[in-house]
């Protein structure tokens, strides 16, 4: 990316709420079962329905609010949306409009315009010879998602790179999992996001035309999709050109970016209050039925782990942001809290390493036998590169982290005779470094250390080895 | 009992009747069933009061013990009736058999009654003299040469006529009063959220409310009383604070009246006026205070209401796009079957509310049309919350004019929408306001309009009930 | 007033397809009714609220428990066009 220009970034965020039944009706939620099996006089738009909000639903957006730190509308109203589309039963949304629930707040480093409530729109299928829109001989709806209970998050502009908006979204992801309001699924479009994208010279504080990227279904495309937006944009300004205020749709399977003509010319939502909806109005027992609902939140968290437990910055937002590794960092604590920072180390280097987004949990990895495994470590009984080959076994077996250095004999080998007398055979074998070592240049101390960690299995404490290469050449 | 005899019972007392076992409510049934029949065949010899007759009599009668025990009720054909055609006057839902009832139906049915037909109105209850419907005007029993009135004109026609011994209505800015009043009979438009509108196809959301017409206030009260009640399918209906009662009372003591200037004086023509002022005078009689006063806003109660009422229309009729129900036009995209499809399915004045609610919601016309129309109805309901502080009822002609001819006023809207003009100013409010009929003028009946604060149902039908006896109108002679 | 091409404009944006003797009725018709409305704007407002409602009910809510669905034939009983048990519609094509 050119060092001239600053992206600005700013995301719109649905998340479908895991409440039993859809924000207006008694109909329930669902996932993958045939088409039109869950719709109602309401959620088809027949005529004389009417919609009725879904108390869960509101429970839920006052706990989102809680947790990007939101003020919450006293009193919130909701407006109608009016657009015609097959996927929209009525030929409006109900949305909230000029007095969102929620209002204001942060999440992280980036700052929340609003979060309301909504509802979410049927599924349209294009069928035909091609499968795309353009070209398809006609379309079907299936209205189980149809009124789906909708919040959408906006943020502020503040997000400055792809890279920032994709681990942004996963702090995000996380907390709404602790809350428990989603299943979050971008695959399943249970979280989907948009991204209002433009560029900015540095050091300049006006903001660029910007372009809304519709719809990126998973961590990896978000990331990649405003990543050759921006490129996009920055060829455009480079060029002499302009950028142009449109909605764009990111390929990723090309990697392309293109152009999505409106529905119509001009849009004129003519929204105006929903008149078969009254108010929400939030008592005090709703918000202390919500707070009470709120868990630890992964800001929180990291918090934590830094003022209580001495966690770098880094490794408490790794451990915090993913919540599963946090729940399994805590259990590992709990039996042995000697070394939080090498355990954290351990669980969010070594361990994710080998089992990449599985949630440690569900490994044979007992909380306990990493922790131990650590013990070792600390208490010079295993070096690290034992415990690495112990960790390797955990991972494959399971078991127990002693009994495993027990029977593959990769209990650390200490000081005294044996390791003395290996690293002598290792300077034997190599004469032209101990005379490079003995010229002063220690870079040379490699292929010895490399010797004894051949013999030793990796059983040899790298230090221990160091000072015993510095004994017997006398340095 | 001869079928005359049938007829001519009130309801209450046919429910009365049935509950002894005097009468039998098939019989009952199949006295009106034939009469709705006969005028349904008649066709333009007939009133067209109904869109859909029954063919028989329910199998299972309800029971003897049901409180409205059996007796027939014609339905407005905009509430939903499973499995029965409920179109709404209109031909986009030509042949439409919807999978559920309204709420206010369902209730109507657990309390006995039976449906004997479904009636002509007005398109989408647009319209004050059912000449909008799809499915031909309706007409006015008093002189079929002229309109019943609308949007319920079918409702109104047959129970006038003895087609039905009453009939459910819905009333946005004075679709039940002004029928009412044009065919001599009692119409109550409700408080606002006293009956639920599950099941109703929508004009306008914020103002629809379903009542009752009947033949007198008795039978009118009767059937509201089976109507109100608190839908938790319906956010904006409310439980009546009171249980209803059948109205009683002898004169009218302490009450004290009050005519507004503006909504009884031009405009209102020179009989319906004399007919308003002897009734003021008889109300004197019966020991009321009757008092000039003055509602400022009401003269833009109109405006606002061809603001909001288009709006939410506009809105409300969105959903009817050729997907899921009703009428489809032939196209080979979208936008084309869209287009087709509404151009075909709406009549002409369905469309200009839908164009001036479109407009009236548009950017940069909001504030000046939308809001402000939201204003001034907050003006019109402080207007009615100061009179109510000197009076007990606000009164006024329910119509400015008698049944007029049809066709008379089908090319010009403006003069159409006058119509409303005494009714309107109430339905903005949310408030109850009764229709009773006022005696002849010309041979031709007009109306009087009583109304009251929210949910003062059971004053207003005391009140209503006391004139209607000292007028002692005799709506008979139609109902041969 | 709402000329010609306001009227196209609107019809535009509710759906309806206007004949061209359509589009001149309903410009005169609107207008005159506009004419009448517009007299609401001579009235001062500044510092009055909209009602939205004329109920004083808020938070009318509803328990998050499952009711029964409409089983799909009666979903689809009314439906113009049944296509693979979903509702068929031209394709939005490049409208």
């Amino acid at each position: 990316m050119s060092a001239a220009y600053e992206p600005v970034i700013g995301l719109e965020i649905h998340v479908q709420l895991s409440t039993r039944t859809k924000m207006f009706c008694g109909c329930e939620l669902s996932f993958g079962d045939p088409p039109n099996v869950h719709t109602c006089p309401v959620c088809l738009g027949l005529p004389g329905a009417l919609p009725v909000v879904n108390a869960r639903a509101i429970h839920y957006a006052v706990m989102v609010g809680m947790a990007l730190g939101c003020e919450l509308a006293p009193r919130s109203i909701f407006h109608r949306k009016n657009y015609f589309y097959p996927d929209l039963p009525k030929g409006y949304q109900i949305s909230q409009y000029d007095i969102p629930i929620c209002s204001g707040g942060r999440l992280g480093d980036v700052r929340i315009h609003r979060a309301h409530l909504e509802e979410d729109a049927a599924k349209l299928v294009h069928v035909g010879a091609s499968g795309r829109i353009h070209g398809a001989d006609a379309s079907v709806v299936d209205y189980n998602r149809g009124g789906t209970p909708l919040v959408e998050i906006v943020t502020e502009p503040d997000v400055r790179s792809a890279a920032q908006a994709r681990e942004w979204l996963t702090l995000l992801r996380t907390t709404l999992r602790q809350l428990g309001v989603s299943d979050v699924n971008m695959e399943e479009g249970s979280l989907r996001c948009d991204a209002n994208v433009s560029i900015r010279p540095v050091g300049s504080d006006v903001l660029g035309t910007k372009t809304e990227l519709k719809n990126m279904n998973s961590f990896r495309f978000l990331e990649r999709g405003v990543e050759a937006e921006i490129a996009r944009q920055i060829a455009i300004v480079e060029g002499g050109g302009e950028v142009v205020q449109e909605t764009l749709h990111y390929d990723p399977v090309s990697g392309s970016i293109s152009s999505l003509r409106s529905k119509e010319e001009a849009h004129d939502y003519r929204y105006f209050p929903e008149p078969d909806l009254v108010p929400v109005v939030l008592t005090d027992e709703m918000i202390a039925a919500a707070k009470a609902e709120l868990p630890e939140l992964p800001a929180q968290r990291a918090e934590r782990y830094e003022s209580e437990l001495g966690l770098s910055a880094d490794s408490a937002r790794l451990l915090a942001f993913r919540s599963e590794l946090g729940a399994y960092f805590e259990a590992a604590l709990k039996a042995d809290g000697d070394s939080p920072q090498a355990l954290a180390n351990w669980i969010s280097g070594e361990l994710v390493a080998r089992i990449g987004d599985e949630d440690p949990a569900r490994t044979k990895v007992s909380p306990a036998a990493i922790a131990k495994l650590v013990g070792l470590v600390r208490g010079k009984q295993v070096t690290q590169g034992a415990a690495k080959q112990v960790l390797d076994r955990l991972v494959a077996d399971g078991g127990d982290p002693e009994a495993i250095v027990e029977a593959e004999g990769l209990g650390a080998i200490g000081g005294g005779d044996e390791l003395a007398e290996i690293v002598k055979r290792a300077l034997e074998s190599d004469p032209s470094a101990v005379e490079k070592l003995k010229g002063g240049n220690m870079k040379a101390i490699g292929p010895i250390v490399g010797f004894v960690m051949r013999e030793t299995k990796g059983r040899a404490d790298g230090g221990e080895v160091n000072r015993l290469v510095r004994e017997q050449l006398g340095l | 009992m001869a079928a005359t005899d049938l007829i001519a019972l009130s309801a209450r007392d046919a429910a009365e009747q049935i509950r002894h076992g005097h009468l039998s409510a098939q019989e009952l049934f199949e006295a009106y069933r034939e009469r709705a029949a006969a005028d349904a065949a008649a066709g333009e010899e007939g009133l067209n009061a109904y869109t859909w007759v029954a063919e028989q009599a329910p199998a299972d009668a309800p029971s003897k013990e049901a409180p409205l025990g059996g007796v027939p009720l014609a339905v407005k054909d905009l509430f939903c009736t499973a499995g029965i055609p409920s179109q709404s006057g209109s031909k986009i839902l030509a042949g439409y058999r919807p999978p559920y009832t309204a709420h206010v139906v369902e209730q109507l049915e657990a309390a006995g009654s039976t449906i004997l037909g479904k009636t002509n109105q007005d398109e989408f209850a647009m319209g004050s003299s059912n000449e909008n419907s799809a499915f031909g005007a309706a007409r006015n029993p008093w002189d079929r040469t002229r309109v019943p009135g609308g949007s319920s004109g079918g409702s109104a026609a047959a129970v006038a006529a003895g087609l039905a011994p009453w009939a459910l209505g819905t009333d946005t800015g004075g679709s039940i009063r002004q029928p009412a009043a044009l065919c001599g009979i009692v119409g109550l438009k409700p408080t606002y959220g006293s009956v639920s509108r599950f099941g109703m196809i929508a004009f306008a959301s914020s103002l629809d409310q379903a009542g009752p017409f009947a033949r007198d206030v008795s039978d009118a009260a009767l059937l509201y009383k089976h109507m109100v009640g608190r839908d938790r399918r319906d956010s904006t209906s409310l439980q009546h604070p009171q249980e209803i009662e059948l109205p009683s009372g002898v004169d009218l003591k302490g009450v004290r009246l009050g005519v507004p200037k503006e909504l009884t004086g031009e405009g209102v023509e020179s009989g319906v006026r004399e007919a308003f002022n002897a009734t003021l005078a008889l109300a004197e009689q019966l020991g009321a205070t009757v008092e000039t006063t003055h509602l400022p806003h009401a003269p833009h109660a109109l405006s606002a209401y061809y603001l909001i009422a288009p709006a939410e229309a506009s809105s409300n009729l969105a959903r009817f796009d050729g997907v899921r129900y009703g009428l489809r036009a032939e196209a080979d995209d979208l936008l084309e079957m869209y287009v087709k499809t509404r151009a075909e399915g709406f009549g002409p004045e369905v469309k200009r509310r839908i164009m001036l609610g479109t407009y009236a919601l548009s950017s940069g016309y909001y504030d000046a049309y939308y809001g402000r129309a939201q204003k001034v109805r907050t003006k019109i309901a402080e207007d009615f919350q100061q009179a109510f502080e000197r009076f007990d009822f606000i009164v006024t002609p329910t119509a400015p004019t008698v049944a007029f001819r049809l066709g008379e006023k089908t090319a010009d809207p403006l003069e159409m929408y006058l119509q409303d003009f005494c009714t309107v100013p109430m339905s903005l409010a949310g408030i109850p306001a009764i229709s009773i009929p006022n005696g002849l003028s010309d041979g031709l009946p007009v109306g009087f309009q009583i109304a009251g604060p929210a949910f003062s149902e059971n004053r207003l039908l005391d009140a209503a009930y006391v004139l209607e006896q000292a007028l002692g109108f005799d709506g008979t002679e139609v109902r041969r | 007033m709402i000329d010609r091409a306001q009227v196209l404009h609107v019809a535009r944006l509710a759906r309806l397809d206007l004949t061209d003797e359509e589009v001149g009725t309903m410009s005169r018709e609107l207008s005159a009714v506009l004419d009448h409305i517009e007299k609401i704007g001579e009235l001062d407002l500044d510092d009055v609220p909209a009602t939205s409602h004329v109920v004083d009910v808020v938070n009318a809510l509803r328990p998050d428990e499952p009711l029964p669905s409409l089983p799909r034939e009666q979903a689809l009983a009314n439906a113009p066009e049944v296509v693979d048990d979903g509702f068929g519609v031209p394709s939005p094509g490049a409208s």
